[in-house]
């Protein structure tokens, strides 16, 4: 066969294409449990980091089924719905355009840590250059943030991607979700820095200003569906042990 | 018959290492030379993905050499290399997760590593087997050990620890009020590092100082 025909050089590219085609597709299969295994370790670090608590991954599940010890999923209208929170991938759902707002599913995770109870919210939004996500613990009263950690998918190094750094992580502990009349207000990442003691802004990134917007409408999107699902649960409570108090005075 | 490893074999393994080689003379590969050696684990875990794309990418090309369709050849290894990245990647997802985080896009972008297509197309089209193993080998090296020692220079003095370890010793000068470059860190610093190293490897062979 002549070397240089078309024919030759078809036949010669298309055997090609289905020799590496088959390859790549077995290895992709045979090594898929073990690629779902170590982004599951990664998610459960992640969760942790929220809370204080570094895992390496030979003992990230260990560690996980220590703290973690409820996960619920919520929907915009802060109803409880069914499901395994855990496999909810919020990136993919943010990302998803043909998921219409109502059928997002919102979940987080109740940990214990020290006897305190913590609730981690998962979030995602946009940065500059491609996707921002983070995990929010707040403290039990729904309000004050225990802890946060940020990534990034491809922020610029020395600016926006410093949001993965404790520099940008550790001044939202103590932060509130909610003003003194227990209004939600979110917390901003503010550009040019955060006023002196206020309790709803962090300092912004310089020189990330996109970056920091883009967490900051991250924080108020994904926060006000929990805060309104959080206030109704302690609005509940909070008449149970009042009509309680109540009671005990009518004795 | 010539030998399995002569005179010329030990060449194609040498040249690449010294007065040929692919960063320092040649300038090819730079950029993944100045992004992923700030750490030495990273440029290790990069240069045997290389060592293994670009020896295993030569022997394909050079076995299938004569039967390759010349009009199509650059598109061919471009094939083969392609699918060699995917594999180092989906093999360094599936057992070294951490590191295909660290290096994520630079595995990518091994397929443009102009190193490898330049020896597919210069070397592996038109030699043996062996001779063109050998050819890949030596640049990988070559390639690798420059990666190797910027790394080493860079997380020695930007972060104070080698392979993730701190070093012994460090904590006395951190005392004496030493700090760590955090400028090490930073790309600027591994052009300026293989800057030096092309200085020295200049300044011991003048051959290979052009003439203007």
């Amino acid at each position: 066969m002549n070397k240089e025909s078309n024919l030759y050089t078809f036949t010669f590219a298309i055997i090609m294409v289905l020799v590496v085609g088959t390859i790549l597709a077995v290895t992709s299969e045979v090594l898929q449990p073990r690629k779902k295994q170590n982004a599951a370790d990664k998610k459960m670090i992640d969760i942790l980091s929220a809370i204080g608590v570094d895992a390496t991954r030979s003992q990230a599940k260990e560690e996980y089924d220590k703290y973690i010890v409820d996960e619920t999923i919520i929907n915009n209208k802060g109803e409880i719905i069914d499901g395994l929170a855990f496999n909810i991938d919020v990136l993919f759902q943010y990302r998803d355009k043909t998921l219409s707002p109502d059928d997002f599913k919102y979940p987080f995770y109740t940990a214990e840590k020290d006897n305190q109870t913590y609730f981690i919210v998962p979030m995602a939004g946009t940065g500059l250059w491609g996707p921002v996500w983070g995990f929010v613990a707040l403290e039990q009263d729904c309000n004050t943030v225990y802890g946060a950690a940020f990534d990034h998918k491809a922020e610029t190094p020395g600016l926006g991607a410093e949001i993965n750094t404790d520099i940008f992580e550790v001044p939202f502990r103590g932060k509130k979700i909610k003003n003194y009349l227990g209004e939600f207000v979110s917390i901003e990442v503010k550009k040019g820095g955060a006023e002196e003691g206020n309790l709803h802004q962090v300092d912004g990134i310089t020189g990330g200003t996109i970056t920091s917007d883009g967490v900051s409408d991250m924080l108020f999107n994904t926060l006000q569906i929990y805060d309104n699902y959080f206030s109704k649960v302690n609005n509940v409570n909070d008449t149970i042990i009042q009509s309680i108090n109540s009671d005990n005075f009518n004795i | 018959m010539k030998s399995f490893f002569n005179k010329q074999h030990q060449k194609l393994i040498a040249d690449p290492m010294g007065d040929q080689n692919p960063i320092t003379i040649q300038v090819l590969g730079i950029c993944s030379a100045l992004a992923i050696t700030t750490q030495l684990e990273n440029a290790l875990v990069m240069t045997l993905a290389v060592i293994f794309v670009m020896t295993s990418a030569s022997s394909i090309i050079s076995i299938l050499r004569n039967h390759i369709p010349n009009r199509i050849r650059i598109i061919v290894q471009l094939l083969v290399v392609a699918s060699l990245v995917a594999l180092v990647d989906q093999i360094l997802k599936a057992f070294l997760p951490d590191a295909s985080e660290q290096l994520s896009v630079f595995i990518g972008l091994i397929i443009t590593n102009c190193i490898i297509m330049g020896r597919l197309e210069a070397f592996a089209m038109g030699n043996k087997l062996w001779d063109s193993f050998l050819d890949a080998l030596g640049n990988a090296f070559g390639y690798g050990w420059i990666l190797v020692a910027v790394a080493f220079v860079r997380e020695l003095f930007g972060s104070g620890k080698l392979m993730g370890y701190e070093v012994p010793g460090f904590s006395y000068l951190y005392e004496l009020g030493y700090m760590n470059n955090n400028l090490m860190i930073l790309p600027p610093m591994a052009l300026i590092v293989v800057g030096l190293i092309i200085w020295m490897q200049r300044s011991r062979n003048n051959d290979l100082i052009e003439e203007n």
